[in-house]
């Protein structure tokens, strides 16, 4: 067999330009049958424009797409499918209103006597469900009744199940699974790579690359880094080429970490004493103190982005009270928290977070401008001087402060979030997985950020699915599960011990 | 590598927006050079330019200042369809106020002398003006409080004043068609300095209008809402009160348009003043480029847009085109407009484009 045909795809010379950025430049790659391929960079690499290239949500502008030997135009997702190129994205293109079954068999609802068949429909989708996946839900219930990550499972069972699909190509699925779920979802992979399906898989998990894939291609600023088998590139080489840089800093973060705990100080900022909103959070009592950075550690639906929700205000608790600097609050409304000095980041960077058509400039002052009402107008001076501060404080990359934020990568649309919230000099900065979908640099940029704004005095909380990332940068960790606070950890903290805090008693 | 494209900035985003709205106006009135003799004629009379064109501009008045306060509302991603019957509510105030005695029985010789005098008004001329406004801004306020506080959807909630307006300005006159004869009202309409005296107040409500998105955080606020409410209630911006504000606006720039419509005719007629009008307004803000779903906007090009709308109407007059024609003539004009903006058309050209390079 010649090399060619281990090939399922070969991508040459691709190149793509989005105004004011060279997003792709004279990048390769290749897929082989029954393969699992990560495809790794730091946000704004290209990973996800090499994506779009190849399934036809975006036309290369030079460069050229072999399938089983034949070369390929793809003009669309659907014609991508047809070709056998099934997509799983990062963000769920789903019908949250419409059921579980539905939403798998979409456009293909088995007929009877030209109306659909409700029974048959629902057994087919959970029979993929269960065949595929392993996942026993209610496929009749609507879509949004169920988590993220159950959402995102369905979203798989239907890219697998349409057509039968040569190349699976899957964009951060794991970024909102569990541990459990992301074995299972390994599972599925490892049967897919038996059976000849060459699979695409990008991830920021470095511990998820080295234990599902079988070659790595490292992209970095829109060019190709090198692709390299997994076996033979270790875990520092691989980082070292992601961030084109050493690593010494993460151990650095430990030691940052404690030289800054000496800062934290005894009266609390914010102080909530059984804050409970019904169906949301079950009472519980939280102080934040200036200088310190607290943990909410917990597993997905554990109740994190409630309580933050309820701290900031977007909901309004129905038991309990909040003190800030002594004083109840009254106004539980987003705007009354940015006056008095509490500040959000999102978990939904997409939904809650950046307004797109907005340029970066008008996105970071919006909060700021808010807060000063309708007619205390920042003059256009004013704002680009915010704005080229924060760009350059956090090295947001963007051509230009007028560009607008939809043409950023997620990473940096993160950043200039932050930056609306850093804008309005907040006591108290809650940031809910602010690191979710970013590559591993500017994870430790923003963890780094997080603890040296608690140094300036400020109160942050701090939610992420990886406990790792918790522990390195927080001072005080909340657990949460079920919706309760069950412990709280301050000081040197072993790792095993918060794991058996957020399994619950039976681990 | 391939050339870059230039960068996003304010000036050139502001330019290809009005670009389009230009081009199309350039392209309807390149139809009636061919067709229409004599249609770029300016005569001069008493110092006051006359011609087809002007006709157009001052035709076009009344839809531009609808366009003006439907472009904020399009822009928080909602739409107001009443616009036409908050017209004739106004043009029934200003009558009644002007001239009331009409609405009793019938008037004495004396009476009907009295209001058919030309410097005559029941209510001083500032206060007509005032209370008139003042009426339509309310019916702006309570389409803002249905949309935004009870939460109906806009079309459903803007309808009910739409059906109801016209039965409302009806009551205020009593039913009776009220004739205007105040010279100074009529003036609003009528008036002539150099240009028609309502494009004057096209200028001076843009003028205002912009200052007050453009020179304070609203025009920011509207987008935002527009683009992505959620966002905009995470960063401590009031959805609510920046649409009220929207639809309440809105009744303003209906109330001045009511004013003009109807001293231009010299009479409230409840049945037709602003009849469909909403309906050219809201094509004026999509010809001006402004999405439907909210977001980006940009006012001068609504205004373009409403000249858009009257020059293709005073087109097919001059044209000939028969009355009853008119309606559907216009339809196929405004879809090829639409079509020049629509994304799938632009797209469509740049495949065949792409395609032709591949060859």
């Amino acid at each position: 067999m010649s090399e060619a045909n281990h090939y399922i795809l070969t991508m040459e010379g691709i190149s793509k330009a989005f105004p004011g950025v060279q997003a792709l430049e004279n990048v390769d790659f290749t897929l082989r049958r029954g393969e699992i391929h990560c495809l790794v960079g730091e946000n704004g690499a290209g990973k996800s424009t090499l994506i779009k290239v190849l399934t036809g949500v975006d036309h290369p502008d030079a460069g050229r797409i072999t399938l089983d030997s034949q070369e390929i135009h793809t003009k669309s997702p659907q014609h991508a499918q047809t070709l056998g190129i099934s997509t799983v994205y990062q963000e769920i293109n789903l019908c949250p209103n419409l059921s579980v079954a539905e939403n798998i068999l979409l456009g293909r609802e088995p007929q009877r006597l030209g109306s659909i068949d409700w029974a048959k429909m629902n057994a087919e989708a959970a029979g993929v469900l269960q065949r595929l996946l392993g996942v026993d839900i209610d496929v009749t219930k609507p879509l949004g009744a169920y988590t993220v990550a159950i959402q995102q499972m369905v979203a798989i069972a239907r890219a697998l199940d349409i057509a039968s699909a040569k190349i699976l190509i899957l964009d951060e699925p794991t970024s909102s699974l569990d541990a459990n779920e992301t074995q299972q979802l390994f599972k599925v992979m490892r049967k897919l790579r038996e059976d000849g399906v060459g699979i695409i898989f990008i991830t920021h998990f470095i511990g998820q690359v080295y234990e599902i894939s079988d070659r790595i291609t490292v992209l970095r600023n829109g060019k190709l880094v090198g692709t390299f088998d997994t076996a033979s590139l270790s875990r520092f080489e691989l980082i070292a080429k992601m961030i084109g840089r050493s690593l010494a800093e993460f151990d650095e973060m430990t030691k940052i970490k404690l030289e800054s705990s000496k800062h934290i100080e005894s009266e609390a900022i914010l102080e909530a004493k059984g804050l409970g909103r019904a169906g949301a959070i079950s009472p519980l009592d939280l102080e934040l103190h200036a200088g310190e950075v607290v943990g909410l550690a917990g597993l997905l639906g554990s109740g994190r982005t409630e309580t933050a929700s309820i701290l900031f205000g977007s909901d309004k608790p129905d038991t309990g009270s909040i003190e800030f600097n002594g004083k109840t609050v009254k106004d539980y409304t987003p705007l009354g928290s940015i006056k008095r000095g509490v500040a959000l980041c999102p978990e939904d960077r997409k939904m809650e977070g950046i307004v797109d058509d907005l340029t970066v400039r008008e996105n970071i002052v919006l909060a700021i401008q808010a807060n000063k009402g309708w007619f205390k107008h920042l003059s256009l001076q004013e704002q680009y001087d915010i704005a080229d501060k924060y760009i350059e404080m956090l090295k947001i990359a963007t051509p230009s402060p007028d560009q607008q934020v939809k043409n950023l990568s997620g990473g940096n649309q993160q950043k200039v979030i932050l930056a609306r919230w850093l804008a309005t000099n907040p006591q108290v900065l809650i940031l809910d997985e602010p690191t979710r979908g970013i590559d591993v640099g500017t994870k430790a940029e923003i963890q780094k950020l997080v603890l040296s704004l608690a140094e300036e005095g400020k109160a942050c909380v701090f939610i992420s699915s990886e406990l790792e990332e918790v522990l390195r940068t927080c001072h005080r960790i909340a657990v949460l599960r079920e919706r309760e606070k069950v412990a709280e950890f301050s000081g040197e903290v072993d790792e095993h011990i918060i794991m058996q805090a957020i399994a619950g008693s039976e681990s | 590598m391939k050339k870059q494209r230039s960068s996003f900035s304010i000036r050139k985003a502001t330019e290809s927006r009005l670009f389009f709205p230009l081009i199309a106006f350039a392209l309807v009135l390149v139809i009636d050079l061919i067709l229409v003799p004599n249609f770029f004629r300016i005569e001069i009379r008493n110092g006051n330019l006359y011609g087809s064109l002007i006709d157009i501009l001052r035709n076009g008045s009344t839809v531009a200042l609808l366009a003006i306060g439907m472009t904020l509302v399009i822009a928080t991603g909602g739409i107001d369809l009443s616009v036409g019957a908050v017209m004739a509510i106004a043009a029934s105030v200003a009558a009644l106020m002007m001239n009331p005695w009409v609405v009793g029985k019938e008037l004495t010789v004396e009476l009907q002398r009295l209001v058919m005098d030309p410097t005559y008004t029941y209510s001083p001329f500032w206060l007509v003006i005032l209370v008139t406004l003042f009426v339509a801004t309310m019916c702006g306020l309570w389409n803002g409080v249905l949309v935004a506080y009870v939460r109906i959807q806009a079309m459903v909630a803007t309808l009910i004043l739409m059906i109801a307006g016209r039965g409302i300005a009806q009551l205020i006159t009593n039913g009776v068609r009220i004739q205007i004869f105040y010279e100074p009202y009529a003036y609003i309409g009528q008036g002539w300095i150099v240009l028609p005296f309502a494009l004057y107040l096209v200028a001076f409500i843009y003028a205002l209008t912009w200052l007050f998105t453009r020179r304070t955080a609203i025009g920011m606020f509207i987008e935002s809402v527009g683009i992505n409410p959620r966002s905009s209630f995470f960063s401590g911006i009031s959805e609510r009160k920046i649409k009220l504000l929207a639809y309440t606006f809105c009744g303003f720039c209906a109330g001045v348009a009511g004013l003009v419509a109807s001293a231009n005719i010299k009479t409230s007629d409840a049945n037709n003043i602003g009849l469909a009008l909403e309906l050219d307004a809201i094509l004026a803000v999509v010809i001006g480029g402004t999405s439907m779903a909210g977001g980006r906007f940009s006012l001068l090009a609504s205004i373009i847009g409403a000249m858009v709308m009257q020059a293709v109407n005073t087109s097919m007059y001059a044209i000939g085109v028969p009355a009853f024609a008119l309606q559907a003539i216009k339809g196929v004009v405004v879809i090829l407009v639409i079509l020049l903006y629509s994304e799938q058309v632009r797209g469509f050209f740049q495949n065949i484009a792409a395609s032709r390079k591949e060859i």
